[in-house]
């Protein structure tokens, strides 16, 4: 991926600025009738899904109990994992995406829930909902490119420390939820520019190691403690479960913005974005995965990233429904709908992480002026 | 001098204990996050109740049997209750007055809802919810009450469902110990809610009932009074029905100078009609601006110095959300209006809403 308004075959350049606030017009009405449309089927599907993550949690939890018995261990494990998966994905990411908030219970509203994440929900959703969905791909505003630790881009600078970027996302992979936390309270920035003692910095941390300390309590000492004599096969349980769905989460996250055809962009091309221009870089900014409706369960969704970055505040449930209309709509304009099954799309963003890794080839040098985001004059 | 109060040692009961035990492991959710899925009307739950029965009344009026949960503190005849229903998925609060006798040996209370045109929870409440369904309570509340010294002699003066508060006082008994006379309009015969019950109070006695039938006969006037109960003025009168109806009897009574033995309860004290831009109260801040209709209440507040809770401020990070005490606004994106009441719960995106009206933002 090369910021777009560098390629030499601009993936828009054949779009007028009159087809882009048509697309945008478009966009909007498929919005509107979702809204309108949206009532007592897709309360029923979130408390459906809440209900169930519940049981599941507090079923495995019980299993595990007596996770020295190999069979308990594994049906345990593997049902707390789906559990978590579906606190943070379905759940947790869509609810305080404001996604529910229409509903007007107090209960399932973006203001007040938490979720089973190291990175509070305020934070995460300053961080995520605020800056990565409005300046999606935006080379130097968005840093969910590469989350500051690596390069995903040719436009990023290289640097010596990139050439350990595989390992540092394996690593981020199976930690992805304290990579998050750290990401969301700008750790590295205040690690950088030595400014650990900032007050507001501190309230972060002091906040971040609360719900550290809360998820260890209740994973790594009183599940485990309460097991009794399956102490250590619970513990074992738990941690396992965290990292299967740290991987498992971290993987999804790749498959939304990382893979091949996914178009960045420069910082001055968002200069007086109107909204047309808006929704056209989410379209070209992300990715979807095909495959079957558990998976797309499994991943809250993000597998139509497309519908979810076009828009973040519809419920989760409708994103599958609309996906053929958004894609009618790449096709009616000559736009690249990207999307391909799980094992692809991660191997397709892995592949990226490897190969930036290493400094660009000279042959692939950029023009040295930057084009405007749209070439055919519009601003 | 400086003088300690001495701190009573906090006794934290045994159950305290064990729920904070378990909050360590259902941490981020809430031992009662559980506890819902289950038990959802237990003591120490947020006051809910569970939809027993539902009852025709007449064609367009049903009475909801609800078994409210340990929380309930009951109520006093003429008290209404908050009623949360889900319609349409959507969180709705509406008041309803209790229409059972206080002291149900099963702790069960009923409400009678009559269905308004359009009326959005009224028409769901009474056409379409269904037993077994959780509503969300709040405690009965309401002045509209019987003084504990019971006077004498009483008159009701009651339209439509206006007849629902003053149930609850007929079947308290209220007709063992005052002459009660009961003036109720309502369209037709078929259309008077709990006709066969008053009918039948009337018949032993217990009440002297006047039905009036509008439809045949025309609206009430209340100079009508003077003949239909020539002792009105001398009796303490209760009257609930729309909104001509008691004004028209606060100007009468008043007239006849006997104001203080008329009490009235109204339905719907706050109408919000949304139209455009308004005065907007950020409560808490002391702050109040006009903004015009294409003005967001983000932009209003800020330029008033408010400080606001702000984020991507194009709609779709939800970092602005406040909640909306009263009032009405207007979504710049859709033009989709939304009014809100105390108690509606309530909150909107200031970033992408204009004011529709006056509006109270709570921060």
């Amino acid at each position: 991926m090369t910021v777009i308004q560098k390629k030499a075959d601009n993936p828009i350049a054949h779009l007028s600025a009159e087809d882009i606030e048509i697309i945008g017009k478009e966009l909007d009405a498929i919005r509107d009738r979702v809204i309108a449309d949206r009532g007592e089927r897709d309360a029923r599907y979130i408390r459906k899904v809440i209900k169930t993550q519940r049981t599941l949690e507090i079923s495995s939890r019980a299993v595990l109990l007596f996770s020295l018995f190999p069979p308990a261990w594994i049906v345990g494990t593997a049902g707390l994992t789906i559990a978590k998966i579906l606190d943070n994905m379905e759940i947790g990411h869509n609810v305080l995406h404001g996604q529910w908030d229409w509903m007007r219970d107090p209960k399932i509203h973006s203001t007040t829930w938490d979720w089973d994440h190291v990175s509070p929900a305020d934070q995460w959703k300053q961080s995520h909902n605020e800056l990565h969905h409005r300046f999606t791909n935006v080379v130097g505003k968005d840093n969910d490119l590469g989350y500051g630790i690596m390069r995903v881009d040719e436009d990023q600078p290289w640097h010596p420390m990139h050439l350990g970027q595989p390992v540092w996302n394996l690593l981020n992979a199976a930690f992805f939820e304290y990579g998050i936390a750290a990401y969301d309270m700008e750790l590295g920035d205040h690690l950088k520019q030595k400014r650990l003692k900032d007050p507001k910095f501190r309230a972060k941390a002091k906040a971040v190691g609360r719900k550290i300390r809360k998820q260890v309590l209740k994973d790594y000492v009183v599940h485990p403690l309460l097991s009794g004599p399956s102490f250590l096969s619970t513990l074992a349980a738990t941690f396992t479960a965290n990292l299967i769905r740290n991987v498992w989460s971290h993987s999804v996250i790749m498959c939304g913005h990382f893979p091949s055809g996914v178009e960045t962009f420069e910082k001055t091309s968002i200069e007086g974005e109107t909204r047309g221009e808006w929704y056209l870089r989410q379209m070209l900014g992300s990715a979807n995965i095909s495959g079957p409706r558990l998976l797309h369960i499994m991943t809250g969704n993000l597998s139509f990233q497309i519908e979810h970055h076009l828009f973040p505040d519809l419920p989760s449930n409708r994103y599958q429904e609309i996906a053929p209309e958004v894609r009618a709509l790449f096709d009616r304009y000559g736009l690249r709908y990207t999307t391909g099954p799980l094992p692809k799309q991660v191997a397709s963003a892995w592949w990226k992480v490897i190969r930036l890794s290493l400094p660009n080839r000279r042959d692939r040098r950029q023009p040295a002026t930057p084009g405007p985001l749209v070439p055919s004059g519009v601003a | 001098m400086t003088t300690t109060v001495r701190r009573h040692p906090q006794k934290v009961s045994l159950r305290d204990r064990l729920l904070r035990l378990a909050g360590t492991v259902t941490t981020p959710l809430l031992p009662d996050d559980y506890l819902d899925l289950i038990a959802p009307l237990r003591a120490g739950a947020p006051l809910r109740g569970r939809i027993v029965a539902v009852r025709p009344e007449t064609r367009d009026a049903a009475t909801l049997v609800i078994q409210p949960g340990r929380g309930w503190r009951g109520h006093l005849p003429g008290q209404y209750v908050r009623l949360g229903v889900d319609v349409d998925g959507v969180r709705q609060w509406r008041a309803y007055s209790v229409t059972s006798a206080p002291g149900a040996a099963d702790s069960r209370i009923t409400v009678t809802v009559k269905a308004i045109p359009d009326g959005k929870v009224s028409n769901h409440l009474v056409r379409r919810i269904r037993p077994g369904t959780i509503v969300q309570l709040d405690q009965a509340q309401g002045d509209f009450v019987l003084p504990t010294a019971t006077p004498e002699r009483v008159l009701f003066l009651t339209a439509g469902s206006g007849i629902t508060p003053v149930m609850a006082m007929l079947r308290a008994g209220l007709t063992d110990r005052a002459d009660v006379v009961l003036v109720h309009c309502a369209p037709t015969r078929d259309d008077v809610i709990f006709g066969a019950e008053l009918r039948a109070l009337a018949d032993r006695g217990a009440v002297r009932l006047v039905e009036r039938h509008t439809d045949t006969t025309g609206q009430l006037d209340v100079t009508e009074l003077d003949d239909l109960v020539p002792d009105h003025a001398q009796r303490h009168t209760w009257a609930c029905g729309p909104v001509g109806l008691l004004d028209a009897a606060e100007t009468h009574w008043a007239a006849r100078g006997a104001a203080e033995r008329l009490y009235i309860e109204r339905f719907r004290p706050t109408v919000i009609t949304p139209g455009e831009g308004g005065s907007v109260n950020f409560t808490g801040t002391g702050v109040t601006v006009q903004a015009d209709g294409a003005t967001t209440l983000l932009d209003a507040g800020e330029s008033a110095g408010v400080l606001m809770p702000s984020g991507c401020r194009m709609g779709i990070c939800f970092g602005c959300v406040v909640p909306l005490r009263q009032g009405a606004v207007r979504d710049l994106r859709n033009g989709d209006v939304t009014t809100a009441v105390p108690g509606d719960g309530v909150a909107i995106q200031t970033c992408v809403s204009a004011a529709a009206g006056t509006c109270d933002i709570e921060l």
